[in-house]
């Protein structure tokens, strides 16, 4: 659409800025503040230039809750994406079954995360969970609570159960917009169930699935609740995201010069992905 | 659509004659069987339906049994049915008061939210101005910053204006994704009301405010409606940030459930009913917007 040029329309925005400026701008340069300085107490703030800095990235903690928080969204994009993928393209594609499956499908995403947390502490306790009871039934040795590699799973199930949804609905999204005629046209020329997902259905959902994979990248950087109300962050420091580490840090240990400087890190990474996704987002809107 | 009455125009032009109508025919019983390359397509939705239902139905099932019941044997459904969980939330005002704390924070960011994104959607959507697309990115790293970035600066913030532990302070402080959020939403809805209706009411004499009113704003209702969703569940869902700025006035109910963990150990049973009622509230309004979630999750760009 073309849009003409006014900057009066600064004053439409303006409400939105004050009140955004107000709840980041602000609690940002707060962070920015600390990040740079050193305190005794009493409120008394030396300057400490970037040696928190270097401090958090000379810190094995803290590349630590990186790598298992890397590991983690790799682990999870892994299973998601492809596993949503499939599922989008075996949903009814008229009747009675699609607003069933989209309803159904969806429920997960509108569950408190805390919640999320609540559910799958439950259902994975060996004592009164159906999945820790019935893993203990059938043979299999698994207590996520002592276990590190069973907390491991039962995270990553908890946020594929919790949000390869979103996948489903992002690619089916894009899979209904595919017009018939693709598909006449594809089995006049022959073309085998492949040739279709490859040269149809892929380029098809190549927007909604980059959308999906950078969410979820996002989404599973900074996730904090969900395995905070599972596993705590242990057995031991095995599931310590860096959301956890972080909050650890600043409002357990009140650290604030590390937690500071590490949250700028943090937010720089966010950043730039963010940046990523929008370009993305924005480029495929114009060629439309 | 006007694109796939092209393509298939194309299709048929390539086409000779006869085998067009052979391929038509071939092609109308393609179409009845696609979808359907095995008949057990409906196998896979349906598995992964029960996947997602399971943990979900073993929460329901503990918040009907009694803590004896949890603890002593394992059962698949209640032997003894019992609403005491329940009672004991909708008895307790320190249970139910949570609920009431959230839904007015909730109701509280909703309202703001949308409320200050659609002037600024519809500035973003019809005009060009100084600085569009920096402001437009800059509000998408708000959506996507970490809540735990923000947890101890919002803390002392709202604490310098003495707004801790009130419904506004997380009211507020939900504002930093949802308000991102409603703009992008509504910006992806109104950049598909054709620029014309502006042009037309203009000219016949409506005012900016009562084009807005009268004449934009029934055309993108359901995009309000969806972005007022999101905006809702959101901030029902979050946690931390809620945590956070409150103590004991405005508490939500998701902090609420975290103090089932007492010296007697934890009341399994009350825990699963306050978790289920949580999911109530999604469950019943998912209904209205089935069609636009994946649009609201995409940000309005899908």
């Amino acid at each position: 659409m073309e849009k003409t040029w006014n900057n009066k329309a600064w004053f439409m925005v303006l409400p939105v800025l004050v009140l955004v400026a107000f709840s980041a701008i602000i609690p940002l340069m707060t962070v920015v503040n600390y990040s740079v300085q050193d305190t005794f107490g009493n409120n008394e703030f030396f300057w400490a230039g970037t040696e928190w800095y270097q401090e958090m990235l000379t810190s094995s903690r803290f590349w630590e809750a990186m790598g298992r928080n890397l590991i983690f969204s790799f682990v999870i994009l892994a299973i998601e994406i492809p596993l949503g993928i499939f599922i989008a393209l075996n949903m009814p594609k008229s009747g009675w079954g699609v607003p069933v499956c989209l309803v159904a499908m969806a429920l997960p995403l509108l569950v408190p995360w805390n919640v999320v947390g609540t559910i799958w502490q439950v259902f994975g306790r060996v004592d009164i969970g159906l999945l820790g009871y019935a893993m203990n039934a059938l043979g299999i040795d698994y207590n996520y609570v002592n276990d590190p590699f069973d907390a491991w799973v039962t995270v990553i199930v908890m946020d594929v159960w919790h949000w390869t949804s979103l996948v489903v609905l992002l690619c089916y999204a894009g899979l209904v917009s595919i017009p018939d005629a693709y598909y006449q046209a594809a089995k006049i020329d022959g073309a085998s169930r492949w040739a279709i997902f490859r040269y149809i259905q892929l380029p098809k959902m190549n927007r909604v699935l980059l959308i999906a994979v950078l969410l979820r990248f996002m989404d599973s950087f900074m996730i904090y609740t969900e395995p905070f109300v599972v596993t705590g962050g242990g057995p031991g420091n095995s599931t310590t995201f860096l959301s956890i580490d972080l909050v650890k840090m600043a409002v357990g240990q009140f650290d604030l010069g590390p937690a500071a400087a590490m949250s700028i890190i943090y937010f720089l990474i966010i950043l730039l992905l963010s940046w990523v996704f929008y370009t993305v987002m924005t480029n495929y809107g114009s060629e439309k | 659509m006007a694109d796939g009455k092209q393509t298939a125009a194309r299709a048929d032009d390539l086409v000779p004659a006869p085998a067009v109508a052979a391929g038509q025919d071939s092609v109308a019983r393609a179409m009845r069987r696609r979808g359907d390359e095995s008949r057990f397509w409906w196998l896979v939705p349906t598995l992964y339906i029960i996947f997602l239902l399971l943990p979900i139905y073993w929460l329901v099932n503990m918040s009907f049994k009694t803590n004896q019941e949890i603890l002593g044997q394992f059962s698949l459904w209640p032997q003894n049915p019992t609403l005491r969980n329940y009672m004991v939330i909708f008895s307790d005002p320190s249970w139910y008061n949570g609920y009431i704390n959230s839904i007015i924070y909730v109701v509280l960011n909703t309202a703001i939210s949308v409320s200050v994104a659609l002037p600024a959607a519809y500035a973003f959507s019809r005009y060009r101005f100084l600085g569009d697309k920096h402001l437009f990115f800059w509000l998408l790293t708000n959506r996507m910053a970490p809540p735990a970035v923000f947890a101890l600066p919002f803390f002392q913030l709202y604490s310098a204006f003495g707004l801790i532990d009130t419904h506004i302070a997380v009211a507020l402080a939900h504002c930093l994704f949802n308000v991102p959020l409603a703009v992008w939403i509504l910006e992806g809805f109104m950049s598909g009301v054709p620029k014309e209706i502006d042009e037309t009411a203009y000219i016949d004499g409506y005012s900016f405010p009562r084009f807005f009113f009268k004449i934009f704003m029934p055309l993108i209702a359901s995009g309000i409606g969806v972005a007022a969703f999101f905006c809702f569940m959101f901030s029902w869902v979050e946690l931390l940030l809620a945590r956070t700025l409150t103590t004991t006035a405005a508490k939500p109910i998701a902090a609420t459930m975290t103090r089932t963990v007492s010296a007697s150990g934890l009341d399994w049973g009350v825990l699963a009913a306050a978790g289920v009622l949580t999911i109530i509230p999604g469950a019943l309004v998912i209904w209205f917007v089935r069609n636009y979630i994946a649009k609201g999750f995409a940000l309005g760009r899908v």
